[in-house]
C-alpha cells in the first residue's frame, strides 16, 4: 500500500506532471480567499540601462549575482541555499560562482548569524539567509548582542558593516503563526543595525545592493507574496537606491499614507478609493528603511496634509507605527487636523484560518481613513 | 608553600563532606593532593601522557544498526524476536498503511487547493508505529512535525487529523496554526509547533517534572537529523545528561533537512555518536524495522524509569516524500534513489512480509483493508470538507488565559468593522 502510494509520487515526479488523485468529492474545491491587495508595479526604469521582466525573487537573484561577480570576497549561505533556496533567490548561483561561495550550511540560525558575523569581521562580503523572518529569533542574540554592537564597543577596531541577513517576510495567505510575521519592530529596537523592506522588484534590487555595500549590518526583508506576484521590468546591471529614505509614490494633499512592504500596495489602492469614494486626495509614502527611518520626507508630508494614517500587518502594540506616530505628534502637533490613525494587525499571533479577518486590508484602512477625514 | 599547603587541606576536606554527601556520585574527585602524579582538573578524570596525539574525529564511527527484521521481514536473531501477539502486530500494520492513506489523500487535496499545506510521513511510518507502541499511553510526547503515527497508533481519530488540516470547527487547534500542527491532551501529546527544536529542552524540562511526580512516565522527544543542529538540541541533550531526566531523545534521521543531505549537515556518525560526548546512553536502530523500533524504546524507556536516565535513539529512515507540499525533491535528489527506499527499503512492506510468512496475512485480506482503510478516511475526509471554520472570535481568544481589555477592544472593532464592510469578508465560511 505504502508502495502504492510512492509509486504515484515517482510516476508524477518522473512525468513532470500533476496527477490526480481521483477524490470525487464535491466538484469545487472550497473558494479561498483572494489576496488582500493588488500588485502597482512602478514604470520602467531608464536611468540603469537595459531591462528584464522579472518577478521579485528573480530580482533578488539578479542583485546576488551581480554582487558575486564584481566582488570576490562574498559568500551566500543558510538553509537550502545550494540548490537555489525554498523561495528559489538563490537558483544557479552556486553552479555559476563555485560552492565555496554559495552553500548550505547546518540547520541553525544563531550559527548562520554567528558565522556571518565572523567572515564581515575578517573583512568578506557576508550574506546569510535566513529561511522564513520567522525563524530569525535563535539568532537575536547575535543580531542585537553582536552584529548591532560590534563597531562601538571595540570603538570602531572592528565591525561587522558587510553583513546583510535576507529573510522571507509577512503574510501570504496560509503562512499561520510560523511563516507570516513582520518582526520589524524587534529590530528598530536596536542601534546598530539597519531594517529594511522593499515594496517591488525593482527596489528590491537596488535597496538589497546598497545593504550589501553599506557599511554597516543590514537585515532585508522581503515580502514573500510578492516573489512570484510582484513583476516588474529590472535593469540587469547593478543600481543602488539610497537606504533610509522614504519616497513619495502619490501626492495629496489631504491625508498622509505610510506604509512599507506589501503593505504599500494596499495603501496605493486605498488612496484611489479615497479619491474616487470621497473625493479625498492622499498622499502616498513607501517608508523602505525602518530603521533609521527617514523622518523628514514623513513630516514634511504630514506638515502639508494635517493627517496621517500608518499600516503594517505586525500587531499594533509596539508596532513601528507607534514610533513614527510618536514623532510626527512630537514635530508636527500644530500641524495635525485629526488623531494619527494606525491600522494594523492584531495584537495576537497570525492565526491560519482568519487571515482575512486579521490583515489590515483595503477596507480596514479604508474605514480608518473615513474617520480621519471626517474626525 | 604554607599558604597552599593549607589550601590543600582545605580542598581536602571539602573532598571529605563531598564523598560524604555523595557518595555513590562518579562525579566526586577522590583525593586532592599533589604527591601523585594524576590530574585533578575538576572537568575532566583522565591520565596525563608524555606524547602528543590528537584524538581522531572518528573514535566513534560506524555505530552498529541495531534490527530484527532483514528486509524480506525474516527475524534476524530469535533471541530478539519481541514475540508479540497477532492482534499487536496487525495494529501495527492497521495504522501504518492507515497513515499511508490518510497521506495520500490530504497530500493530494491540497494539490487541490482544498487544504492549505500538507506533510506525508511516506518511509517514516515505522518509527512511528514502533516508538509509539513501546510506550505507556500517558507517556508526554513532544514531537516535530512529521510523526502523525505516534498519535493515530494512541487513538486520534481520522475526524480529528482531518478537521485540524482543515481548520473547521472540529479543530481542537481552533484553525489557528498550519495543517499537520496537530496536538491532543487526552492523548498526551504537546500541539506541534513549526520552529525546529524548540521542543527538545522544553521535552526535558517535562521530564525533569514528571521524574519528581515518580509517577512511572517518561518523556518521549521527537526531532529530525536536521534540527539536532539547532542550538535547543545541544541544550536539550545537556540538559538531560546533568538533571538526570527520564527521557528518550528520538531522532528520525530520513536523509534530508529539506534539502540538505546528512552530509552537509553533520561530519560526526550521525546524532547517536553525540550521545557520549553529552553523557547519554545511545543506540543507532533501523528505523524501517518496526520491531528493532520497538525493542530500542521499549529498553530504552525501561530503564528512563528505573534509572531517570536520559536515552538517544536514532533511528535511520529515509523521507520518501517531499518535504512538504511546498518542496519539490526532484530538484535535488533522484528518482532512483526514492525508488530505492519506496521499493525496496520500506517500512510497511517489511512487516507484510513478516506477516504473510506468519500466516497472520493474506492477499484477499490486504484487498479488503485497502478498501476499507480508504472508504474511512474518505468519509472523514468529506465529513471535515463540509464543516464551517470557527468563529472569527477565535481569533482573538488564548492569546492569554484571560482577555485583556485591549484585544477585546480589538475584536469589538473589527465587528464594528465587518457590520458595514461584511460583504468583502468570507463571513459565510465561517460559524456565526
Amino acid at each position: 500500500m505504502a508502495s502504492a502510494s510512492s509509486r504515484v509520487l515517482l510516476r508524477r515526479r518522473a512525468a513532470g506532471v500533476l496527477l490526480r488523485e481521483r477524490l470525487r468529492l464535491g466538484p469545487e474545491p472550497p473558494r479561498r480567499a483572494v489576496s488582500h491587495f493588488t500588485f502597482y508595479p512602478d514604470p520602467e526604469p531608464s536611468e540603469y540601462g537595459p531591462t528584464q521582466k522579472m518577478n521579485l525573487f528573480q530580482a533578488i537573484t539578479s542583485a546576488l549575482d551581480n554582487t558575486l561577480s564584481r566582488d570576490p570576497t562574498a559568500v551566500i549561505y543558510g538553509e537550502d541555499v545550494a540548490f537555489g533556496g525554498v523561495f528559489r533567490c538563490t537558483v544557479g548561483l552556486r553552479d555559476k560562482y563555485g560552492k565555496d561561495r554559495v552553500f548550505n550550511t547546518p540547520l541553525c540560525e544563531q550559527g548562520i548569524v554567528g558565522f556571518g558575523i565572523g567572515v564581515a569581521v575578517a573583512g568578506a562580503t557576508s550574506i546569510a539567509e535566513i529561511q522564513f523572518a520567522d525563524y530569525i529569533y535563535p539568532a537575536f542574540d547575535q543580531i542585537v548582542n553582536e552584529a548591532a554592537k560590534y563597531r562601538y564597543r571595540s570603538g570602531d577596531l572592528f565591525n561587522c558593516g558587510s553583513l546583510t541577513i535576507r529573510a522571507p517576510w509577512g503574510c501570504v495567505g496560509h503562512g499561520a503563526l510560523y511563516h507570516s510575521q513582520c518582526p520589524e519592530s524587534f529590530f528598530a529596537h536596536c542601534p546598530g543595525i539597519k531594517v529594511v523592506i522593499p515594496r517591488s522588484p525593482v527596489q528590491a534590487k537596488g535597496l538589497l545592493l546598497s545593504c550589501i555595500e553599506d557599511k554597516n549590518p543590514c537585515i532585508f526583508f522581503e515580502p514573500k507574496i510578492l516573489y512570484r506576484a510582484a513583476v516588474e521590468q529590472v535593469p540587469v546591471e547593478p543600481y543602488h537606491i539610497p537606504l533610509s529614505q522614504a519616497e513619495v509614490l502619490q501626492e495629496g494633499s489631504d491625508v498622509t499614507l505610510i506604509a512599507w512592504g506589501t503593505q504599500v500596495h494596499v495603501i496605493r489602492e486605498v488612496a484611489t478609493m479615497a479619491q474616487d469614494k470621497l473625493g479625498v486626495s492622499c498622499e502616498v509614502i513607501d517608508l523602505k528603511t525602518i530603521l533609521p527611518w527617514d523622518k523628514d520626507t514623513i513630516c514634511k508630508s504630514v506638515i502639508k496634509t494635517g493627517r496621517l494614517l500608518i499600516s503594517h500587518e505586525a500587531p499594533l502594540t509596539g508596532g513601528f507605527a507607534s514610533e513614527i506616530s510618536s514623532t510626527v505628534q512630537e514635530e508636527c502637533f500644530l500641524n495635525l487636523e485629526a488623531p494619527i490613525a494606525r491600522v494594523c494587525g492584531y495584537d495576537t499571533p497570525f492565526p491560519h484560518i482568519f487571515e482575512a479577518f486579521y490583515v489590515p486590508n483595503k477596507w480596514k484602512c479604508f474605514d480608518a481613513l473615513r474617520k480621519i477625514i471626517n474626525y | 608553600m604554607a599558604a597552599v599547603r593549607a589550601l590543600l587541606r582545605g580542598l581536602g576536606r571539602a573532598t571529605v563532606s563531598c564523598r560524604t554527601l555523595m557518595l555513590s556520585h562518579a562525579r566526586c574527585q577522590p583525593e586532592f593532593t599533589s604527591l601523585e602524579e594524576k590530574p585533578q582538573f575538576p572537568g575532566a578524570s583522565a591520565e596525563f601522557v608524555d606524547k602528543l596525539d590528537f584524538i581522531l574525529p572518528n573514535v566513534i564511527s560506524g555505530i552498529p544498526i541495531y534490527r530484527v527484521m532483514d528486509r524480506q521481514g525474516q527475524i534476524v536473531n530469535p533471541a530478539e524476536d519481541p514475540q508479540l501477539s497477532r492482534e499487536m502486530v496487525l495494529k501495527f500494520y492497521h495504522t501504518m498503511t492507515q497513515l499511508n492513506t490518510m497521506d495520500r489523500i490530504l497530500y493530494e487535496s491540497q494539490r487541490q487547493g482544498r487544504i492549505s499545506f500538507y506533510m506525508t510521513n511516506y518511509g517514516e511510518e515505522g518509527t512511528h508505529v514502533g516508538s509509539a507502541a513501546a510506550l505507556n499511553d500517558r507517556d508526554l510526547v513532544f514531537g516535530q512535525y512529521r510523526e502523525a503515527g505516534v498519535l493515530m497508533y494512541r487513538g486520534y481519530p481520522l475526524d480529528s487529523f482531518m478537521a485540524q488540516c482543515y481548520g473547521n470547527s472540529g479543530d481542537p487547534g481552533k484553525g489557528r496554526q498550519m495543517p499537520v500542527h496537530y496536538g491532543s491532551k487526552d492523548l498526551h501529546f504537546v500541539t506541534i509547533s513549526s520552529p525546529l527544536a524548540t521542543q527538545i529542552p522544553q521535552a526535558v524540562g517535562a521530564a525533569y517534572a514528571i521524574k519528581r511526580e515518580n509517577a512511572d512516565r517518561v518523556v518521549i522527544c521527537y526531532f529530525g537529523e536536521g534540527a539536532a543542529s539547532e542550538g535547543d538540541a545541544h541544550a536539550g541533550f545537556n540538559f538531560a545528561a546533568t538533571l538526570d531526566c527520564p527521557i528518550l531523545f528520538f531522532c528520525r534521521n530520513n536523509g534530508y533537512a529539506i534539502s540538505t543531505p546528512t552530509s552537509e549537515q553533520y561530519r560526526g556518525d550521525g546524532i547517536a555518536a553525540r550521545g557520549p560526548g553529552y553523557g547519554l546512553q545511545s543506540i543507532r536502530v533501523d528505523g524501517n524495522d518496526v520491531f528493532a523500533v520497538y525493542n530500542a524504546v521499549k529498553e530504552a524507556r525501561r530503564r528512563a524509569v528505573a534509572e531517570n536516565q536520559p536515552f538517544l535513539i536514532e533511528a535511520m529512515t529515509y523521507r520518501i516524500g517531499h518535504h512538504s507540499t511546498s518542496d519539490d525533491s526532484s530538484a535535488y535528489r533522484s528518482v532512483d534513489e526514492v525508488n530505492y527506499w519506496d521499493k525496496q527499503d520500506h517500512p510497511i512492506s517489511r512487516l507484510r512480509h513478516y506477516m504473510l510468512s506468519k500466516h497472520w496475512w493474506d492477499e484477499e485480506q490486504e484487498k479488503a483493508w485497502r478498501k476499507k482503510s480508504r472508504k474511512m478516511v474518505m468519509e472523514a475526509f468529506e465529513q471535515a470538507e463540509r464543516k464551517l471554520k470557527p468563529h472569527p472570535d477565535n481569533m482573538f481568544s488564548d492569546v492569554y488565559m484571560e482577555m485583556p481589555a485591549h484585544i477585546m477592544q480589538q475584536r469589538e472593532s473589527l465587528w464594528r468593522h465587518l457590520k458595514i464592510y461584511g460583504e468583502h469578508y468570507p463571513l459565510d465560511h465561517y460559524e456565526k
